[in-house]
């Protein structure tokens, strides 16, 4: 084994004792917030291998979402949960008494939100630029349109409510292992897609169509591939974030959550797995710990009026400022490899050394 | 289905139209110039409607002096606007003037919420807006007899504007070849500005109409507007005038009409225009009425 695969392996098993003693420790509140960060974590590795790494700008991320939170939610609900639900119109017979066990619904979940990815990139992905953002945006409104009327099978704009906790043991703290366990296995998964030959190919087409297709890439099949994994990881995403919130209705999947995606991925630096990871968790919790300024604040004697909606306000000046005067984001394409670490000891130890010799 | 009833159905589908059509000449003539989509375009309409609307009932002026000042304030938020969010990124690559744009998007519209509150507002309609006509047994709000005259009046002066001036000669210049237009000592800067002011002229023109039509506002109402005059404009051609007029017919006749002859489709209404984009740029993604361009290495 060599020293890498070592350090990989040493700090998987600290990320586990990490997660063990904030499991045990934190309150509910701030275990809800944890999770969070780790579903953001996926949700904005998916979305930065299609907009970072091929270059493919997509804006269809909440129509994937979507599509796995209700295949998760409708595979994993107990047949008396479904039928209180779908009180208006009675649910279709053919999901009314299915219910799988939480693994494979989630599995599914990501498939199906990969088959709708492979629906939607074939023809899509032959636009260039803002009118594959635009295309995107399209499709991802059409699921939304068609989850509200779909009544039978979604349960319209009325949503679905009481989703099971995340988990097989249907207990509230089992859920930071899968959150988190999907969103490591999900950063492994990129960083060897990205250092492997696909990744290059993904990089040579970001850089020049022209020049890749010209080397023999075949553009399209990497596309629909990079689109897929993409779409699969945000089937997965959508189908924790629904179980975490435990209720689901179509006005969630609105462009507002693509766009958290985005900022989440812009701030990090569109093309760096380390800087989506670092600025998922930093997001997430500033958007919590920013709920202050949505309430009243007192300083002193004076009580500030909160103005609910000031916190959407920073965010997004917050990503107007970083495009505007620092595109690169946290790491810019940058990543985080043993490499850098074991040359960045090398140069902190070698000028002490010089300077004990004179 | 009576003669009368499809009648009235045409009347709202061209006024409608007519609202798309404004909206969608600003984001056809952005993307003509600097091949950018303004998303914050539907923003501008929304700040127009409620700028029209805070003359009328907070300053208590006249209607009309009222939509004067909505149409000016406007124009010069669009001019801001673009010198604040998109010139700074005029040599960047055009994903970051695209997240740029989103960026400014949401920050109008969360603004908006902060600043007008997030409650609906109703707008207040002049009696002359107001009145029911009945011509040959079709009662028709006058309103929208109004929007296709004021539209039609609209574009008849941009029509002169863009094909007759000197100012209008830079933009069809500049919109053809940047670096060209630039060298041919044309300030491509106060000419982008100016696209901007025109297009939101045309956007307030927009808004308070539809503020006269469908007197609710929200902070969020110009997102799917914007979104669907977009497509409206990619449907007609980007760049071309013409054709995002023609776009913004073809996209409120069409979402009026279906529902109006099935009516189990309505909950299908703003899907509509998005699998109209999608058809569009499958089988002929130049648009309508644009030019087919090739790209050379």
């Amino acid at each position: 084994m060599s020293k890498k695969t070592k350090l990989t392996l040493i700090s998987i098993i600290a990320c586990i004792g990490i997660l063990f003693i904030l499991n045990s420790t934190l309150g509910s509140y701030q275990l809800r917030i944890l999770n969070l960060c780790g579903i953001y974590v996926i949700l904005a590795l998916s979305l930065n291998l299609i907009n970072g790494f091929v270059g493919l700008f997509s804006l269809g991320h909440a129509g994937f979402m979507a599509i796995g939170a209700y295949t998760s939610a409708l595979l994993t609900m107990p047949p008396e949960a479904k039928e209180m639900n779908f009180f208006l119109k009675p649910i279709v017979p053919w999901l009314a008494n299915v219910q799988l066990s939480f693994p494979i619904a989630l599995f599914m979940a990501g498939v199906l939100a990969a088959g709708a990815g492979v629906l939607i990139g074939a023809p899509v992905l032959r636009l260039k630029d803002d009118y594959l953002a635009i295309a995107t945006l399209g499709f991802s409104e059409i699921i939304r349109v068609i989850f509200t009327n779909t009544q039978s099978i979604t349960n319209g704009a009325l949503g679905i409510k009481g989703l099971p906790y995340i988990g097989i043991f249907n207990k509230a703290s089992e859920a930071i292992w899968w959150t988190w366990g999907v969103a490591i296995i999900t950063i492994i998964f990129m960083a060897l897609l990205i250092n492997g030959s696909y990744g290059r190919a993904f990089k040579a087409i970001r850089e020049d169509e022209i020049a890749a297709e010209a080397m023999g890439i075949n553009l399209f099949k990497h596309k629909l591939m990079a689109f897929v994994i993409g779409s699969f990881f945000a089937g997965i995403g959508g189908a924790l974030l629904g179980h975490l919130m435990g209720t689901i209705d179509p006005l969630m999947f609105r462009f507002l959550l693509t766009f958290n995606i985005v900022l989440i991925v812009v701030l990090g630096g569109i093309g760096s797995i380390t800087g989506s990871v670092i600025s998922a968790v930093i997001v997430t919790i500033a958007m919590e710990a920013l709920r202050v300024l949505d309430g009243d604040m007192q300083i002193g004697s004076y009580i500030i009026k909160g103005i609910p909606g000031t916190r959407m306000v920073v965010f997004s000046a917050l990503l107007m400022i970083v495009i505007i005067f620092y595109q690169r984001g946290i790491m810019g394409t940058n990543e985080f490899t043993w490499d850098w670490i074991l040359k960045r000891q090398k140069k902190i130890s070698e000028p002490l050394n010089k300077e004990k010799v004179s | 289905m009576a003669l009368q009833t499809i009648l009235q159905h045409l009347v709202n589908g061209i006024s409608l139209g007519s609202l798309y059509a404004l909206l969608a000449i600003g984001y056809t003539m952005v993307y003509g110039i600097l091949r950018l989509i303004n998303f914050a375009h539907g923003d501008i309409f929304m700040l127009g409607t409620y700028i029209a609307f805070y003359s009328m009932t907070a300053f208590f002026l006249p209607w009309w002096i009222s939509f004067l000042i909505a149409i000016i304030v406007t124009c010069i938020f669009g001019i801001v606007l673009e010198r604040a969010a998109y010139r700074p990124l005029r040599d960047s690559p055009r994903i970051s003037v695209m997240i740029s744009a989103i960026g400014a998007s949401f920050l109008i519209e969360n603004l908006a919420i902060v600043v007008f509150g997030g409650r609906p507002k109703a707008f207040p309609i002049p009696t002359i807006f107001s009145k029911i006509l009945n011509i040959g047994g079709v009662s028709i709000v006058s309103v929208s007899i109004f929007i296709p005259i004021i539209t039609a009046i609209a574009l008849f002066i941009l029509n002169y504007l863009v094909n007759n001036t000197k100012i209008g000669m830079a933009m069809r210049a500049v919109s053809k070849d940047y670096e060209a237009a630039r060298l041919m000592g044309i300030n491509v800067n106060n000419i982008i500005s100016f696209t901007f002011g025109t297009g939101s002229i045309l956007a307030a023109i927009g808004g308070v109409m539809w503020g006269l039509k469908y007197p609710q506002l929200i902070p969020l109402m110009g997102l799917m507007p914007g979104l669907k005059c977009f497509i409206a404009a990619v449907v007609g051609g980007i760049g071309n005038i013409r054709g995002a007029v023609l776009g913004g017919f073809i996209l409120g006749l069409g979402e009026i009409l279906i529902v109006a002859f099935s009516p189990t489709l309505s909950g299908y209404r703003d899907a509509f225009a998005f699998v109209l984009l999608i058809v569009i740029l499958l089988v002929k993604p130049s648009g309508l009425l644009g030019q087919n361009t090739t790209e050379k290495v």
